[in-house]
């Protein structure tokens, strides 16, 4: 080293203590390591031990120290002295607040339960806030699944037991063709990173289905710009080449699937369509060594994809050779389909030659004994190597959960699910949707609710409906409009309390959800609704408690709020009986633990509720004696029991000797230590001859009992026919004691096929007089309305001009720097363009919530996210454009009730410049303030 | 004006391969977290809150779209930081000698108790790779976490920079060009890694591996065989199932 070289100290101290603990910077759930200076927070960085991350972090959760620091943290309980939406609170105590709650609250438990609406957004402990909810005997309780991806994720279960992200991943390290849907790319974040990577370090083929070329599909190697809206069409046609070239697994089809069930093909018959049973209500399958009925999973059946049988005057054909009627039908070919899904004919077929090739030519072999589920024995385990992902992107949209089925079809008929280099299920999926809970809504005054909020219906007795026949929840979920809405429709909460449709209610208590901007259709409509009085002067909604740790745009628009904490300021467990993290190979749940104590007078909403709960002494929550059963959420996720032996955390539960590697067991004190000892989480691995197959794999479905993931083996096979849907058909036919309104039956006849279809959304939207789709995104370093109060993330996404594709560009005669008036059948803004080459010709999009409202998040009024940021929400109805029948059409899928976000017509004209974006709202007060003008951030000395 | 070495004894650096980088911005922020609190002044931000946030940042991803003469239009996302050159322009500018290039591992660092705050170097890099801190008055700058890569108290496994350590897709690599068996002489003579700029004479130690080919379907008939029909109705499909079947 020359002498004038400076000396520098290469091997400086790093931190004092590294605290793991788990990201709440999106949803992905990564495990992370929190150096802490001075018992500060220095840095973070992934947890190379994690299931979930591997080591690696995305932008989001290395600015995790800027949203610790951020100035919009709520400070202490408040308590509304302005109008709704004016943002003028003043601080009261907890003890106040807590009283306020239990007054409001308590009325209503001994009266009405279902007066209360409790809705808690995108939180990730809803086995706990249901339980909550339940206690308090509401019907009226969902998170936000119905405004994300509950296409996904019922589509997945009904056909399946499975889906994308929570449910199943890629065979990452194995597949040799991959196949993106649309994604919202937090779903989920750091695993698909990994996973493409390992896919690009191998040279396998990464094919993108997306009208937008940005992120994931900017490498990929084929970029499919598919026309919005209609992938379940583009799919179907790659299912009608592949069944007509043969290239299908029948042997995977006969055995692991419903396809050889024989189905009733009487039009006359008040079971027209439903499966042929045995007395057991078995599905009968022909077994093709004896030509005659059996029970699907007879020992030794042999089941006949092609069989047919006539009883009782009755011909019953196989599910099998109704998939061949349907999708052979020429309405499939790539050239009928072809300008519809804007994809050539030819690169359709090429792509559904590619899938044949790489699932049959290329196809894996493992040297795996496994035994199935009628008990035989196979030597190897083969694998398909194509894998697909999907999302919101096929998800959003009025067709979206017949679309996601058809891409389930589409992975079984090439028997690449749960095969090796296909996708493969997550403990504790798979898992039928019989194994499910049906919903509930048994409320009665000072009951608990007799059931479970949320489930899987299987046939129309299974609706919460009223002895009217009206909606028994708030949101009208498991109705005739929607039946199959499994994760219910938070998005309608506030317009339905608003009408007082189905019924009135008197407190809408929420949590992290920011259901007055960014997380609700129609926003400015909803500000109305929230603020709008009645004769007497008294608002339509009477009271709102509203939960969040920084001040979101919802905060204005409460009564009273209960301050949060940030992330790594609590306790949380992410929970097998939840949304939990586990691996294709590997079962896994986690904790957040205080790494930090808070600095102001905030508390973990968990343990507010387990405060709340025994105020109000819902069962669960109270002692024999009327005291507080848990004194905190940590309490209770160590010693709550769901079932015995199965908790909260299945980590170091307690037997005989003492603490067990995980599963079953007792509850153990000292759980949560453990927990953290461990670096936060906990994996189990599932043994080899468990791994693959394993809906049918009697190794995995006893390992799984082992676990407590189930209490009793639940083999199934694949449903490609969903017979429940065929029941609600029957019913809009007239069949049964339970009918749909007549206004209904058109719509459900169509909607419900048991075999995936696709249908147009074009005509309820406007496509006509509005002929562009307008698509947002979420950006990966921003985690929607959250990232904007961080100040290291606002410097990369602080504006989201609207991309514009080259013809629209052109035609427009735009230049960089215009502003577009873009218009909807329900509303327009005035908002700032950019031009995008790679883009779908006949689409426009932005990223999603970068739009801020003037006075949140503790930034300056003049920040570039209120100024030129913008939401598309503007434009976006909860209901559709009316029809002229005088009836509210629900701007949602037909089938689950799902937000269809993207099924937006739009049309866009050059707009002279405002000086902001239009329509450009008053400022709320800010209840914290507003944010240091600089930052020179550094904890330790 | 400041002096470059002879020769180096290492040269580290980074590959970062533009065929998996998404665009995350990962290697962005874990870059910022980790040198706001280690070398030198912490990365500050000005108007952090406010109408015109505006920060120091050692690293960046810009994102360009290219049209072809044949497909659709692409998008490159392209991280930018220091490429720690051979010939580096922005130490030889260097009025005091803050800015320097390493002897023993050729990592381009500045001094920050040297440095004025002038901006020379800044002028002088053409990649655009170095910030002036507003609120330290000193430029800052990659430094290829050398507080990190050589640091005793990190496990072995992370003496490596942020941005690698941190990048989801595994894009980003990090070794000693110097040596023709390490990773990422590898994986530079396999993939065709390039100079950024090489016209500038800087030899950048940083390689870029090109995107590889995209869009590349022909419509041409090899693949046809494949999709060779058994059927063109139902029932022609249950005789080839009967007929398949009964081979089995």
């Amino acid at each position: 080293m020359p002498k004038d070289q400076p000396i520098v100290d290469t091997s400086p101290k790093v931190s004092d203590e590294v605290r793991k603990t788990t990201c709440y910077m999106c949803a992905c759930r990564c495990g992370i390591n929190v150096h802490m200076k001075d018992g500060k927070v220095a840095y973070i960085e992934g947890n190379k031990d994690h299931p979930v991350n591997q080591g690696v972090l995305c932008a989001k959760g290395s600015a995790g120290i800027m949203q610790v620091n951020a100035p919009s943290r709520l400070k202490a309980p408040l308590k509304r002295v302005g109008p709704r939406g004016s943002g003028e609170f003043e601080k009261i105590t907890w003890e106040e607040a807590l009283t306020i709650a239990t007054d409001w609250l308590a009325p209503l438990r001994k009266t009405n339960p279902e007066k209360l609406a409790f809705f808690t957004g995108r939180d990730q402990s809803q086995s706990f806030t249901s339980f909550w909810a339940q206690g308090f005997g509401t019907p009226n309780y969902a998170a936000h699944g119905g405004f994300c991806s509950v296409n996904m994720a019922a589509a997945g279960i009904y056909t399946m037991g499975g889906a994308f992200w929570e449910f199943g991943q890629p065979d990452w390290d194995r597949t040799k063709m991959f196949m993106l849907f649309g994604v919202a790319e937090d779903h989920d974040s750091n695993p698909i990173k990994i996973g493409l990577g390992k896919l690009k370090a191998r040279g396998a083929k990464v094919y993108g289905v997306n009208p937008i070329r940005s992120g994931y599909n900017a490498i990929a190697d084929e970029w499919i710009g598919i026309t919005p809206g209609t992938d379940g069409l583009f799919i179907l046609s790659l299912v009608h080449e592949l069944m007509k070239a043969g290239k299908i697994d029948l042997d995977y089809l006969a055995r692991l699937t419903n396809a050889p069930v024989m189905v009733n093909g009487d039009e006359k018959s008040p079971e027209f369509g439903l499966f042929l049973r045995d007395k057991n209500g078995k599905p009968q399958v022909i077994d093709r060594k004896t030509g005659k009925l059996a029970a699907f999973d007879k020992k030794g059946v042999q089941p006949d994809l092609g069989g047919t049988i006539r009883k009782a005057g009755i011909t019953y054909r196989t599910v099998f050779q109704l998939m061949a009627d349907k999708y052979l039908d020429p309405q499939y070919a790539p050239e009928a389909v072809a300008d519809k899904v804007g994809i050539p004919a030819r690169r359709i077929q090429h792509i559904a030659s590619e899938l044949a090739r790489v699932a049959f030519d290329e196809a894996i072999e493992i040297d795996q004994p496994w035994t199935d589920f009628r008990g035989e024995t196979h030597d190897k385990m083969i694998g398909r190597p194509v894998a697909f992902h999907a999302m919101r992107g096929i998800s959003a949209h009025a067709n979206g959960f017949q679309t996601c089925r058809a891409l389930h079809v589409l992975q079984i008929i090439l028997g690449s699910v749960e095969v090796p280099g296909g996708f493969r299920f997550k403990p504790p999926y798979p898992k039928p949707p019989e194994a499910h809970p049906k919903p509930h809504c048994g409320a009665k005054p000072d009951c608990a609710l007799d059931g479970p909020h949320l489930g899987f219906v299987h046939g129309p007795d299974d609706l919460l409906l009223k002895e009217d026949g009206s909606p028994a929840r708030i949101d009208k979920a498991f109705t005739w409009e929607n039946p199959m809405s499994a994760h219910g429709l938070m998005h309608m909460v506030i317009s339905n309390a608003h009408a007082g449709d189905p019924y009135k209610i008197d407190t809408l208590f929420m949590y992290m959800a920011n259901m007055s901007w960014n997380s609700s259709m129609n926003t400015g409509g909803v500000h109305q609704m929230l603020t709008d009085t009645d004769e007497n002067g008294d608002y339509v909604i009477p009271r709102i408690i509203y939960s969040d740790a920084y001040s979101s745009e919802m905060v204005a628009y409460a009564d009273l709020i209960l301050p949060d904490t940030t992330y790594l300021e609590r306790h949380d467990c992410i929970s097998l009986l939840d949304r939990p993290i586990c691996e294709a190979d590997g079962v896994a749940d986690a904790i957040r633990w205080p790494v930090i104590e808070p600095d102001r007078d905030v508390r973990g909403f968990q343990s507010t509720l387990c405060d709340l709960g025994a105020r109000l002494g819902l069962p669960g929550f109270v002692n024999d004696d009327g005291s507080q059963k848990y004194a905190d959420y940590a309490d209770y996720i160590t010693n709550h029991q769901r079932r015995p032996g199965v908790g909260p955390l299945a980590g170091w539960r307690m037997n005989e000797d003492g603490p067990t590697g995980g599963g079953r067991g007792d509850v153990n004190p000292d759980q949560i230590d453990k927990y953290i000892e461990n670096g936060g989480f906990w994996i189990e691995h599932v043994p080899d001859e468990a791994q693959f197959y394993k809906p049918w794999n009697q190794a995995y479905q006893d390992w799984a009992v082992s676990k407590g993931l189930f209490d009793s083996p639940q083999p199934y096979i694949f449903s490609l026919y969903v017979e429940p849907m065929r029941k609600f058909q029957l019913a809009a036919e007239g069949h049964g004691d339970r009918q749909p309104p007549d206004h209904l039956r058109e719509r459900i006849g169509k909607t419900m096929d048991p075999l995936p279809i696709w249908y147009s959304n074009e005509d309820d939207n406007k496509a006509d007089e509005f002929p562009i789709t307008a698509l947002t995104q979420r950006p990966m370093a921003m985690y929607h309305s959250w990232g904007t109060q961080n100040a290291w993330l606002r410097q990369i996404h602080g504006q989201n001009p609207l991309f514009v594709p080259t013809k629209i560009w052109e035609e427009n005669g735009f230049a960089e720097g215009d502003w577009a008036r873009v218009t909807s059948p329900h509303g327009e803004i005035t908002v700032p363009v950019a031009h995008m080459a790679a883009l779908n010709e006949n689409t426009v999009w932005t990223w999603n919530a970068i739009g801020k409202r003037k006075g949140a998040w503790a930034l300056d009024e003049n920040a570039p996210e209120a100024t030129k940021g913008f939401l598309l929400n503007h434009l976006i109805h909860e209901l559709l454009p009316p029809k002229g029948d005088g009836l509210r059409w629900s701007n949602s899928d037909p089938i689950t009730g799902q937000a269809a976000w993207f099924d937006l017509k739009v049309r866009i004209a050059k707009a002279d410049p405002p000086s902001e974006s239009l329509p450009a709202l008053p400022p709320i007060k800010s209840p914290v303030g507003q944010g240091p003008k600089n930052l020179t951030w550094k904890v330790g000395k | 004006m400041t002096q470059l070495p002879t020769s180096t004894e290492k040269k580290l650096g980074l590959v970062i391969d533009l065929d998996t980088c998404v665009g995350c911005h990962a290697c962005v922020v874990s870059c910022k977290g980790w040198n706001t609190e280690n070398y030198g002044a912490p990365l500050s931000d000005q108007d952090a809150y406010g109408s015109a946030p505006v920060g120091t940042f050692l690293n960046r991803v810009h994102s360009y779209e290219i049209q072809p003469d044949q497909g659709p239009a692409q998008l490159i996302h392209f991280p930018k930081s220091c490429l720690h050159c051979e010939d580096a322009p922005c130490v030889t500018v260097c009025p005091t000698g803050a800015s320097y290039k390493r002897v023993e591992d050729g990592i381009v660092l500045v001094n920050e108790s040297d440095c004025i705050g002038c901006g020379l170097c800044a002028w002088a890099c053409p990649y655009g790779a170095r910030e002036l801190d507003q609120a330290e008055g000193v430029m800052k700058k990659c430094t290829l976490c050398v507080d990190r890569i050589y640091n005793e108290n990190l496990p072995e496994e992370d003496r490596q920079p942020a941005c690698v350590r941190t990048c989801p897709a595994g894009a980003r690599h990090f070794g000693d060009f110097s040596d023709p068996d390490s990773n990422v002489s590898k994986l530079t003579a396999e993939r065709g890694g390039m100079d950024l700029m090489p016209d500038q004479g800087t030899k950048p130690v940083n390689k870029y591996l090109p995107p590889r080919p995209k869009d590349t379907w022909e419509d041409i008939d090899i693949l046809a065989p494949l999709l060779e029909p058994v059927a063109e109705n139902a029932g022609g499909l249950l005789g080839w199932l009967d007929k398949t079947l009964e081979k089995l």
